[in-house]
């Protein structure tokens, strides 16, 4: 350690009994200096590092949900076919008020610049308050939109579970979903990461054919062949709370108070994702 | 969230000791008889009640990425100082803490002074600190989850007292005995801590 | 290397086990070892921590008020941990969500402190070295042995690799839900602790008080002086 060195040049300072104030001084001023600047040192060249990493999962975390890997090509190459919106929760169109890449929704539920608190009744996933712009990836492929990816939220057993759900481009049927935050318990919630679990979700219905959204979980298992399966998902063995957790958050994020209006403009044919940004007023949110 | 769901979740659902298992070290060690044991349990309880709010004062005002803010610098973000700046205040608090009882309450003193010094490094201190900036709470909150997670680790340790002191009277195997045989219990009431997952007011 | 450094690095292996026997720096080995490879980053990050603690502390050890000491070591164990929790970060991302806030309850770790405090202040750098990376290793031994168990029992496999193939993948073995909760570890200590005990008889505690023929006569007349 660099304290020898110091040890040498100030000799006459180091002779100074321990119980001396001035060395007492000395010393706490010292090893603070020393300490600081390898802290800050460590903190401020690894930095660019740890920021590039944090990206790095998240576009990986989108790429797995979009079913795109390719072992020959980097992440970040593979996510050049994905195309970051802005989508205006309220309206359900695309906006550019905000940086796409940058922006976090996560994040801006709890900036008071985009903080839009909800009440009780609306808050169904308990995420408390979400961001009047949200995050919507869309998947090219050539020049039409393949998948919708959207990032889903909620409150499970023991803390809030963060995700994605890819839906087809139809605007109701799930692509797939993945979780890769939570704190469920080990064995039976988490479940929630299990790919076969996952799987089950591909090709189920978000939305019934007026447009609510209806998707749960169910307990004890599915009869595939019987009328209405194709909204219910096999909920997860013994973690009852978990499901409806999940349950509540497709609920909530499929719904008025979140993605819903956007998701009924696809489902209309209203929103495209090639078309920008316009001026149509048709404004369908605030049903509650 | 309503504070007295963040209370009653604090003390029972993620109880510190037994649902995440912090400051294990003076659980095991300070729990053979009740009387200590609620002696540390009180001391922890007012460290916690005072730490956690002030390093939630500190992160939101100092570290906070952007909370520099008002003296100019929006784009300072010092949050990787928060291990050392959360550690300082506990360890300079209990220091202070431990000054004023000295001087202002003996008789509590006397009652709580040889586990002061021990709390510093107790993982239930820091540990609830890290968990309130990962949350994110807010002050009041944070006050509220301070104090109850402080109430739930004082009643695990002084539970496990409890049992520990019946335990003496029980002809344990060699080998298990003190130590391991603790160490089970602690595993199986951890087990019956479960029991409160997922109940929500 | 001589004896005195020998006894440093390989006592606290088994012998003088920190969790087994002193009862130091379990909190995190409870949470961190669900998965093998969580729990063997987690060893890596206290053995560095604990030995650089202890040669940094070990050569200002003659310079150090008495009245500032304890602020003084858990400054520079808490700068250690933080230079470690931003290695991580950047380069073992993965691993260090996992760890999250265990990372930083280094610092609280007793093994740190209580090695700085009982042998770094006392003992030469070299020494004091290869004390923090004996205790780390004691400490990693607890931990890979409960990682293990932990892992293989609970998910199947060990260090991701699938061994025992589940039910649900198609396979003969039901995963033990119970090892993946955090109460098992304490069991598996436990039992750890019993079986370190059975080797070294000499450590096993000295029950408070004898209780003299419970069995042949009546078991509840006969304590007293509990308090």
């Amino acid at each position: 350690m660099k304290t020898n060195f110091s040890f040498r040049r100030q000799r006459g300072f180091f002779s100074l009994p321990n119980d001396n104030i001035v060395k007492t001084i000395g010393v706490a001023t010292l090893l603070c200096l020393l300490c600081s600047v390898i802290v800050s040192g460590a903190a401020t060249l690894l930095k660019p590092k740890q920021v590039a990493n944090k990206l790095l999962d998240k576009k990986s975390n989108i790429l797995s949900v979009a079913g795109i890997s390719d072992d020959t090509k980097s992440i970040d190459e593979l996510f050049t076919q994905i195309e970051a919106r802005i989508v205006d929760m309220k309206t359900g169109e695309f906006t550019d008020a905000v940086d796409a890449t940058n922006f976090d929704q996560r994040k801006a539920a709890n900036d008071a610049q985009y903080r839009v608190p909800l009440s009780k009744q609306q808050d169904l996933a308990s995420v408390g308050a979400i961001s009047k712009y949200g995050n919507v990836y869309l998947v090219r492929d050539g020049a039409d939109v393949s998948k919708i990816i959207l990032p889903i939220s909620g409150y499970g057993l023991w803390s809030t579970m963060y995700g994605f759900l890819a839906l087809e481009n139809d605007g109701r049927t799930v692509s797939s979903i993945t979780f890769y935050e939570h704190g469920e318990t080990p064995g039976l919630g988490a479940e929630i990461e299990n790919k076969k679990w996952q799987a089950s979700w591909n090709g189920k219905q978000i939305t019934d054919d007026s447009g609510v959204p209806v998707l749960r979980l169910v307990k004890g298992g599915i009869d595939l062949s019987a009328a209405g399966s194709e909204y219910k998902v096999d909920g997860l063995a013994g973690a009852t709370l978990t499901s409806n957790g999940v349950s509540n958050l497709i609920q909530f994020w499929m719904g008025d108070d979140a993605f819903g209006p956007y998701l009924e403009r696809v489902r209309s044919g209203k929103t495209q994702a090639n078309i920008q940004v316009k001026t149509s007023t048709s404004n369908n949110g605030e049903k509650s | 969230m309503d504070l007295l769901s963040l209370a009653v979740k604090s003390i029972f659902i993620e109880n510190l000791a037994l649902s995440f298992f912090f400051g294990m070290c003076t659980f095991l060690a300070v729990s053979k008889k009740i009387e200590t044991a609620f002696g540390l349990g009180c001391a922890v309880f007012v460290v916690l009640a005072i730490t956690v709010p002030i390093n939630n004062l500190i992160y939101q005002n100092l570290l906070q990425e952007g909370a520099l803010a008002w003296a100019g610098l929006p784009d300072v973000d010092l949050s990787f100082l928060g291990l050392i700046s959360y550690i300082g205040v506990i360890a300079a608090l209990v220091q202070i803490l431990e000054m004023f009882l000295d001087r202002f309450v003996p008789a509590l003193y006397s009652a709580l002074g040889i586990f002061l010094p021990l709390i510093t490094v107790n993982c239930a201190i820091l540990g609830a600190s890290l968990f309130m900036v990962e949350r994110d709470y807010t002050f009041t909150e944070s006050v509220v989850y301070g104090a109850g997670s402080g109430v739930g680790w004082a009643l695990a340790i002084c539970a496990l007292a409890g049992i520990r002191e019946k335990l003496k009277y029980s002809d344990v195997p060699d080998g298990l005995e003190g130590l391991g045989i603790t160490f089970i219990t602690v595993g199986l009431m951890a087990l019956g801590f479960l029991a409160f997952s997922g109940i929500q007011l | 290397m001589s004896s005195e450094a020998k006894k440093a690095l390989f006592e606290p292996l088994v012998a003088n086990n920190p969790i087994a026997l002193q009862i130091l720096g379990i909190c995190s080995a409870l949470a961190v070892t669900t998965q093998l490879s969580v729990a063997l980053i987690m060893c890596l990050a206290l053995t560095s921590v604990t030995a650089f603690s202890n040669l940094s502390i070990s050569l200002v050890r003659n310079h150090v008020p008495s009245s500032i000491r304890i602020i003084v070591q858990m400054t520079i164990i808490a700068s250690l941990v933080i230079v470690v929790d931003q290695i991580l970060k950047a380069y073992a991302y993965e691993v260090s969500k996992q760890l999250a806030v265990f990372v930083g309850l280094i610092i609280t770790n007793c093994i740190v402190m209580g090695r700085a405090e009982a042998y770094a202040m006392k003992n030469g750098p070299w020494n004091s070295f290869l004390d923090g990376i004996g205790n780390g290793l004691g400490y990693s031994v607890i931990l890979i042995v409960v990682g293990t168990v932990r892992e293989l029992f609970g998910s199947g496999s060990l260090l991701g690799y699938q061994i025992l193939t589940p039910v649900s993948e198609g396979g003969w073995y039901v995963p033990n839900g119970l090892m993946l909760l955090a109460p098992s570890a304490f069991i598996i200590i436990g039992l750890t602790i019993w079986a370190i005990r059975s080797f070294y008889p000499e450590q096993v505690e000295k029950p408070d008080f004898e209780m003299q023929n419970a069995h042949n006569t009546s078991a509840h007349g006969s304590t007293g002086g509990a308090h």
